[in-house]
């Protein structure tokens, strides 16, 4: 298995962290696995994207040409990427903040309303999880019950411990928003 | 008269924790004094087998030499930055840095404001002759206003040199130090005073009190041109009147 | 078999050091290093070891140099434009024979540059970055485990050789995750007394740490005490690896993260039927010279890959000379050259 993800949004909305519960869970599934940041100094409203590569041997490159996956949390994020997703890859553009369809026809995109969504759940900030529910559903990587430990293992380290009930009922909305 | 060279007392000697290594100062240099001073502070205080000393750049560059102690040789300025690492490393040693002018309070500046902010617990003699001596007589940060160096061969003009910097005092306005004076070494009154200045810096450092900074205006009968005697004579009258003596922190 | 950790390169750095038994940490903050920084102040004070931040790099180094003198293990870390400002420290622990450890993530330059990963210190990493006749060792971690490894190395190395010793990292390592077992602690009171450090001059004679003399002939001497030290650790210190390079026709020679996306690329280049190689230099100084001469017996052309305009290249062409071809690709400013963008320039010579 060779999976790559580029995480990509606005600072703020929670791409790092959700690249790192993704790293984390594929870790604790017994993969190899990278996560490499974009890093800046702007740590809110910017721009901000992480790379996932997760493979069942050693990881070479952290930094990929064509990621076999993409999740896009606003426009800027699916105009830069878009092009650069291998064939039949798996694009999630969020459609609470994309009006647009995709203009790739060989990828397989999913258009959820992720914020509208993640307000359901509770709280707008819960984005980035209500996404990562989704990606780990269409693509099935990894379990969901193997992402929600990482999620709480990841918040605990970060400090952020009373957010872990918001981020498992997002992690699951997003898993159950989609199918396939 | 003869002599009674069996019954005679011995009142003044060399200090143990003073070398016999012969000295480089020039005659009527106010170093070597200083030195012996901090010598025989040692002595009294029983610390050499756990004293290091910090050798700057400049006259003083041999200071390594003088000490029966364990001594290290730091780049030009940075000194106190050095002690700042030995003493963490082990703060049960008694770290002193010896320091001119341009090493403490031109090249080394920074490092001399923050160990002194961060209130290491070390002991700093600054020795401000108001001259590079041991690169040809150059301007000082301390030079006094129309002094004549190599540097500033019609006098020190402040307009395009600045003033002479009180590095003492600027010192003394930080929160951490416990200790911050200045002394001179021109007569016997003011060797006096000095010798329990430095004992007094060292003393806190053994009782773990904080940073002590000893500013001591030296004699640079050499770059100055001038006799030993009007060299003292020039501290007295001239240098005092930029450099006043006495304490400016006493917290012990 | 310990626990695997996910955690970043800088993370992974500072806690191989402080199971490596650094003492004392001194350093300034600057990107992308500051989660190294970070760690240290969280967990030395923890140990009761010390962490100071510096009023500034040449503090931080000098710091350094007075902690190396009084006998512990020390480091300090930054990135390159204040790695530069190190520089006058790091000669003075070198003319002093002094052991410590300095860890470099290096980013685009020259000047303020950028915060982005490069290769662009190589030369002053690996030639003498300061004034006089010296080296230190060079380590090149290619991964976040390796990192650790290699500064639980660094250590040791700097100790046995009375060396400073560089981690050479970049921002890519630095900021990536990956994951790590932790290296075991080693037992600080195991370690051999320093006889020469100025601790302290009880029951023996006084030491004096110095890198002066002003007797030519007498630092001549000194001087030869260094070279000869040199000698023995290009002799002994050598470290290297290859990958795919037993029947290979071409070869990437790639340090550092370069070496990790070129493993990649050799999977890629011989999926369509390219016989490529890697040899990854671990140790930058010693430069695996003779290993690389070796190679380039056999395998007729060599491409060195760098994030900068050719510095190692240069250690590459001298290893080589006519043996084989050396072309190189190099990016810089920050530019990551991608597994895409290195497959293209094996192709161009791969013919």
């Amino acid at each position: 298995m060779d999976d790559s993800v580029v995480i990509a949004g606005f600072g703020g909305q929670g791409v790092v962290l959700a690249g790192k519960i993704l790293a984390q869970a594929g870790m604790n599934h017994g993969l190899e696995v990278t996560w490499l940041p974009s890093y800046g100094p702007e740590m809110r409203g910017g721009t901000a994207n992480c790379t996932v590569v997760l493979s069942n041997d050693p990881v070479g490159s952290p930094i990929v040409d064509s990621p076999t996956g993409l999740i896009a949390l606003n426009l800027p994020s699916l105009d830069k990427f878009e092009p650069t997703v291998a064939a039949n890859g798996v694009i999630i553009m969020n459609s609470s903040l994309i009006q647009r369809r995709t203009k790739r026809r060989d990828v397989r995109s999913f258009s959820p309303a992720l914020n509208d969504l993640a307000r359901k759940a509770g709280s707008e900030k819960a984005t980035n999880m209500i996404a990562l529910g989704a990606y780990i559903k269409v693509t099935g990587i990894i379990p969901l019950s193997t992402v929600q430990t990482a999620m709480a293992q990841m918040l605990k380290k970060e400090g952020k411990d009373k957010f872990i009930p918001l981020n498992r009922k997002a992690l699951q909305e997003g898993y159950d928003a989609l199918h396939e | 008269m003869p002599v009674d060279v069996q019954n005679m007392q011995k009142i003044f000697a060399r200090p143990d924790s003073l070398t016999d290594a012969k000295s480089t100062y020039c005659p009527g240099c106010h170093h070597g004094l200083l030195t012996r001073i901090i010598a025989q502070t040692i002595d009294e205080l029983g610390i050499a087998e756990r004293t290091v000393g910090i050798a700057p750049v400049g006259c003083a560059v041999f200071a390594y030499r003088w000490y029966r102690c364990d001594a290290i040789q730091a780049a030009h300025g940075r000194a106190s930055a050095v002690a700042t690492g030995v003493k963490r490393a082990d703060p049960n040693l008694i770290v002193f840095s010896y320091q001119g002018d341009g090493d403490f309070a031109s090249i080394g500046t920074a490092e001399s404001i923050h160990a002194a902010n961060r209130g290491e617990n070390i002991t700093v003699i600054f020795v401000n002759n108001q001259v590079y001596g041991m690169t040809g007589g150059e301007m000082a940060p301390t030079s006094l206003v129309g002094q004549k160096t190599t540097t500033t061969p019609q006098g020190r003009d402040p307009k395009l040199f600045g003033y002479p910097i009180r590095f003492s005092e600027m010192i003394a306005q930080l929160d951490a130090p416990v200790y911050v004076t200045r002394q001179a070494l021109y007569d016997t009154k003011h060797i006096k005073e000095a010798t329990k200045a430095i004992k007094r810096a060292f003393t806190n450092q053994v009782e773990k009190k904080g940073y002590s900074l000893v500013e001591v205006l030296a004699a640079c009968p050499t770059n100055w041109k001038m006799k030993p005697i009007d060299a003292n004579r020039h501290i007295a009258k001239v240098v005092e009147k930029t450099y006043q003596l006495g304490d400016l922190v006493n917290r012990g | 078999m310990g626990e695997r950790l996910l955690l970043r390169g800088n993370e992974v750095i500072a806690e191989a050091a402080i199971r490596a038994g650094c003492q004392c940490y001194f350093a300034y903050p600057i990107t992308p290093q500051a989660e190294l920084l970070q760690h240290m102040a969280v967990n030395m004070p923890r140990l009761g070891r010390t962490f100071v931040q510096a009023e500034s790099e040449l503090a931080a180094i000098n710091m350094v140099y007075g902690a190396a003198s009084a006998g512990v293990r020390t480091m300090t870390s930054s990135s390159s434009p204040g790695i530069s400002l190190k520089q006058e420290g790091i000669s003075y622990l070198a003319g002093s024979s002094l052991p410590a450890v300095i860890v470099n993530i290096m980013r685009g330059g020259p000047g303020l540059g950028d915060i982005a990963p490069s290769q662009c210190d190589y030369f002053q990493a690996t030639k003498g970055g300061g004034h006089g006749d010296y080296h230190m060792i060079v380590l090149a971690p290619s991964t976040v485990p390796e990192a650790g490894q290699l500064t639980m190395l660094a250590f040791e190395l700097a100790d046995r050789y009375r060396t400073p010793v560089m981690l050479l990292a970049d921002g890519m390592l630095g900021q990536m995750m990956e994951p790590v077992e932790l290296p075991k602690p080693i037992e600080i009171s195991s370690l051999p007394k320093k006889e020469w450090a100025t601790d302290g001059a009880k029951g023996r004679n006084p030491n004096i740490v110095l890198s002066f003399d002003l007797d030519p002939e007498v630092l001549k001497q000194m001087n030869l005490i260094l070279q000869k030290r040199y000698r023995q650790i290009e002799a002994e210190e050598v470290r290297y690896e290859e990958t795919a390079t037993g029947d290979a026709d071409i070869a990437i020679v790639a340090y550092g993260t370069v070496a990790r996306i070129a493993k990649t690329v050799v999977k890629m280049a011989r999926a369509e039927g390219i016989k490529l190689g890697l040899f990854r230099p671990i140790t930058l100084w010693p430069f695996p010279g003779q290993a690389l001469r070796k190679l380039s017996e056999k395998i007729a052309i060599v491409l060195t890959v760098e994030m900068s305009a050719g510095q190692m290249w240069e250690d590459v062409r001298l290893a080589i000379a006519e043996q084989a071809e050396t072309p190189f690709y190099g990016e810089m400013g920050g530019v990551i050259p991608t597994p895409q963008r290195i497959l293209s320039e094996v192709k161009k010579h791969a013919g």
